[in-house]
């Protein structure tokens, strides 16, 4: 099956918009009867492949060709009328219609311009019986999950005789269950010859369902491999980019003890916290003084986390007490009653007021909090930024810049030190380090140990382990959307153990205590 | 879950949740119906209901306009303007001595054209049509002035005689033919709506323009068209009310239009787009029409109650259609 001729390849794909390179020489090819997963981080460059594969973007350089012969779409339409049908992450299907509609709306059997209904149902009845699917195809598409609409979505895209199936992200909104009746579907595609591309961030789906992984990173090609022959382990550290005994050797850093810290009730503890699509139930105590780490790919769930803890996005579920008393999360208003802060992962578009000064920006907290009602004084505006400029170590130390000219780290110390003016009791930083330089790297790594000596509890969120391991007395560990541990911070955890837990989800049972 | 759950999806509600608007508008009508017949004996005749048609007649082509505009999730402000500027110009024209026929085309003309201008300026250069239409409906109301200050009586033979004929039954019951025109462009835009592309698209981008893009749809064009077709049956609606008033006069159906997307939500129509039937509309026009028609009847009333209670019923109705779309999602 797949030792035949390749279907689709892509030879030598670049990609560039301006100031970034989105792809890199990268090659590509799909067999005829293969699932094909497509890995990468976010931002590795999947998205844009695809999209150039299917004609929504042009190519730098490079050929694609098509059972040998070149093509190049002008979009998605062409692609799909020559057998490369997408079917995206968001359903893109109109659900005020019918389901029978919504497969041939757009091409409906037609007798003298009218639609013959009947023809149109008796159609998409046989073409949801191949998939093996008893849907009322009159009733509306709305009325049906999230997953048979994906499901209709690709009995649209195969009923044009596809070759080549594109599912972008198709899993991320489903449950276990429909991921398991997806699944069935394109093993029975792919039995029939169609090759299928297939784009997750879940490790155990690509696992269940691929034949091959190409692996993207950075916009470059890091390889193809058959998922036999390619462990979980590897395809981390393929995805990351960095090998395990690179990060063995990561300097030996003072443990705090974290036993002591947990004496004493937890300043916020939530239990079943949970968000469906967004992140499964998961349950967390923080400290007073107690920095928190959570660790996992991008994508894991961790902003989500986040956002749930602040109140940003409503829980479905759960118990929370702040200070051991029952207590509710479930607005970013209330969050703050409690001392909660939350600097964005996005610092760009969801926490710095790019036209507004350093003052400014650093004062919009706390003017929130007090009510528009209540001036913050301009002197005590003035000491409270001079004091954290210089606590900072802002530069330039001017309280008048608008914030635009500032650097990315610089904005960085603005935003975390709008939160600090309030005096939060706890803080979550979203990537605070991330798109900076080293330098200032350090000086907030510094900054938060400062904090929690000083009794703030801290959940701090990044992608590099090393990071996470110095700083915090406790690392929660993300995959698929899952909290699948959490580590006491002694000597036995190293960076690789934390990647042996994102591989594999495997060590729950060394949870904290 | 495993395949043994293949219906597990299967739809969750059986009521036709699509057509719970129009069936509670059909239950008002009917209740609204029902008290009318009860408290005068009058009301049962069924020359009432054949008037509420010759009343409205241009009222509802206006509506069925409307509809398909309301559908793709668009608003058209200028309806009662072009329908003012229609009647206006036919009035001038014959005025001027032009052959009946020649009017006509003109007059039926003027609508459309303008349709199909504010239809490439939303769908072109990506403007509301909230505001490209206001502009339509200022530019069409100014032109009714500049053609006279003051109402211009139609003395022509073609338009007085259809205006006074009568088609009715040997019982003395009679429709004008307006009604009929009115019924052949429902007709026409049921059957266009249900069973054509251009129908089925209308539904599609108002559902999600974003996804009927996806899908190869054709929505520029489609938008465009659903203002020219509103355009149409403006000119429709102006060239009926000019039979109807014998007369074109440039301050004539002001505020036309509120009453128009009035009878359309009523009817059913959702503000957002994707869901309706003209049939709906058809039956919104009619509940405005009875409640008129109750009003009338009971002579004490001042008139200014037809605004209050269609005020009451579109909230109402917007409140319905607002609890059905939350249960929706």
């Amino acid at each position: 099956m797949t030792d035949s001729r390749p279907v689709l390849t892509m030879t030598g794909i670049s990609k560039s918009f301006p100031g970034v390179r989105a792809l890199h020489d990268v090659n590509f090819r799909l067999f005829p009867g293969e699932v094909h997963a497509l890995m990468g981080e976010n931002g590795a460059g999947k998205s844009t492949l695809i999209k150039v594969l299917t004609g929504v973007y042009d190519t730098d350089e490079g050929t694609i060709t098509l059972d040998g012969e070149p093509v190049s779409f002008s979009g998605p339409m062409q692609a799909t009328a020559a057998g490369v049908s997408t079917v995206f992450q968001e359903v893109n299907l109109c659900t005020n219609l019918s389901v029978a509609e919504n497969i041939f709306i757009g091409r409906e059997p037609r007798l003298l311009g009218a639609v013959r209904w009947g023809e149109v149902r008796r159609r998409a009845r046989a073409l949801l019986a191949r998939l093996d699917l008893d849907l009322d195809v009159s009733a509306p598409l709305g009325s049906y999950s999230l997953a048979i609409q994906q499901m209709v979505a690709i009995a649209r895209a195969i009923d044009i005789q596809a070759r080549v199936l594109i599912l972008d992200e198709p899993t991320s909104s489903l449950d276990a269950g429909e991921v398991a009746q997806l699944f069935r579907i394109m093993r029975q595609l792919r039995d029939e010859g169609i090759a299928i591309l297939f784009v997750t961030h879940f490790l155990d789906q690509v696992y269940e369902i691929a034949d091959r992984i190409t692996v993207l990173r950075n916009g470059g090609l890091v390889g193809e491999y058959l998922t036999t022959e390619l462990p979980q382990l590897s395809l981390v550290e393929k995805m990351i980019g960095k090998e395990l005994d690179v990060l063995e050797g990561i300097e030996e850093h003072s443990r705090r003890d974290l036993a002591a810290l947990e004496e004493g009730t937890p300043l916020v503890a939530v239990s079943n916290f949970g968000r469906a699509g967004a992140v499964e139930p998961f349950s967390l105590t923080i400290h007073a003084g107690e920095v928190v780490g959570l660790a996992g790919l991008l994508g894991s769930g961790r902003t989500e986390v986040a956002r749930l803890l602040f109140g940003a996005d409503r829980t479905d579920g759960g118990q929370v007490a702040v200070d051991g008393t029952a207590s509710s999360l479930r607005t970013p208003a209330q969050a703050i009653d409690h001392g909660v802060g939350f600097c964005s992962e996005n610092r760009r578009a969801e926490g710095i007021v790019a036209d507004l000064s350093v003052r400014e920006n650093m004062i919009l907290a706390m003017q929130a909090a007090r009510g528009w009602l209540r001036p913050v004084p301009r002197r005590r505006q003035d000491e409270l930024v001079d004091k954290y400029i210089k606590a900072l170590n802002i530069r330039p130390a001017d309280p008048e810049v608008p914030v635009r000219n500032l650097s990315g780290g610089n904005q960085q110390k603005v935003l975390l030190a709008r939160w600090l003016i309030t005096e939060p009791r706890l803080l979550i930083l979203d990537e605070p380090t991330r798109g900076i330089d080293i330098g200032a790297k350090t000086e907030i790594q510094k900054l938060v140990t400062q904090l929690s000596d000083g009794g703030m509890a801290v959940l701090f969120i990044s992608a590099e382990l090393e990071e996470v391991l110095r700083l915090s007395h406790k690392v929660a560990v993300m995959r698929d959307r899952q909290m699948v541990a959490q580590l006491a911070n002694d000597d036995s955890l190293d960076a690789d153990r934390i990647m042996q837990t994102i591989a594999s989800g495997s060590h729950r049972e060394e949870a904290d205590r | 879950m495993t395949t043994g759950s293949l219906t597990a999806g299967r739809a969750r509600l059986r009521l036709p949740r699509r057509q719970i608007p129009v069936l509670a508008t059909l239950a008002l009508l009917l209740v609204m119906y029902g008290i009318g017949v009860s408290q005068y004996t009058a009301f049962s005749n069924v020359q009432v209901i054949f008037n509420v048609f010759i009343d409205n007649g241009f009222l509802l082509v206006v509506a069925i306009g409307m509809t398909f505009v309301i559908l793709t999730g668009g608003i058209d402000l200028s309806v009662g303007s072009v329908v003012a500027m229609t009647a206006m110009v036919s009035a001038w024209l014959l005025q001027e001595g032009l052959p009946a026929a020649l009017v006509l085309v003109i007059a039926l003309l003027i609508g459309p054209t303008l349709g199909l201008l504010m239809g490439c300026a939303i769908h072109f250069f990506e403007i509301q049509p909230f505001i490209v239409t206001l502009a339509g409906m200022f530019f069409a109301r100014g032109m009714c002035t500049f053609i006279s200050g003051s109402s211009i009586p139609i003395t022509d033979g073609f338009w007085t005689r259809i205006s006074q004929e009568r088609i009715g039954d040997p019982r003395g019951n009679f429709v004008s033919i307006s009604v009929l025109i009115a019924f052949v462009v429902v007709a026409v835009a049921a059957y266009t709506l249900a069973y054509t592309r251009l129908g089925r698209n209308v539904y599609a981008i108002g559902g999600n323009p974003q996804s009927a893009l996806l899908m190869g749809l054709p929505v520029g064009r489609t938008r465009i068209a659903v203002y020219t077709i509103s355009g149409l049956c403006s000119a429709i609606g102006g060239i009926l009310l000019s039979f109807y008033t014998l007369s074109g006069a440039p301050l004539i159906a002001v505020g036309m239009e509120l009453d128009v997307i009035a009878a359309v939500v009523i009817g059913g129509t959702v503000l957002t787009g994707g869901s309706g039937y003209v049939f709906g509309t058809v039956l919104g026009v009619l509940v405005l029409g009875v409640i008129q028609t109750l009003i009338t009847f009971d002579g004490s009333l001042n008139s200014w109650w037809t605004k209050i209670v269609i005020g009451g019923l579109l909230f109402a109705f917007i409140l319905l259609q607002r609890l059905i779309g939350i249960r929706y999602k």
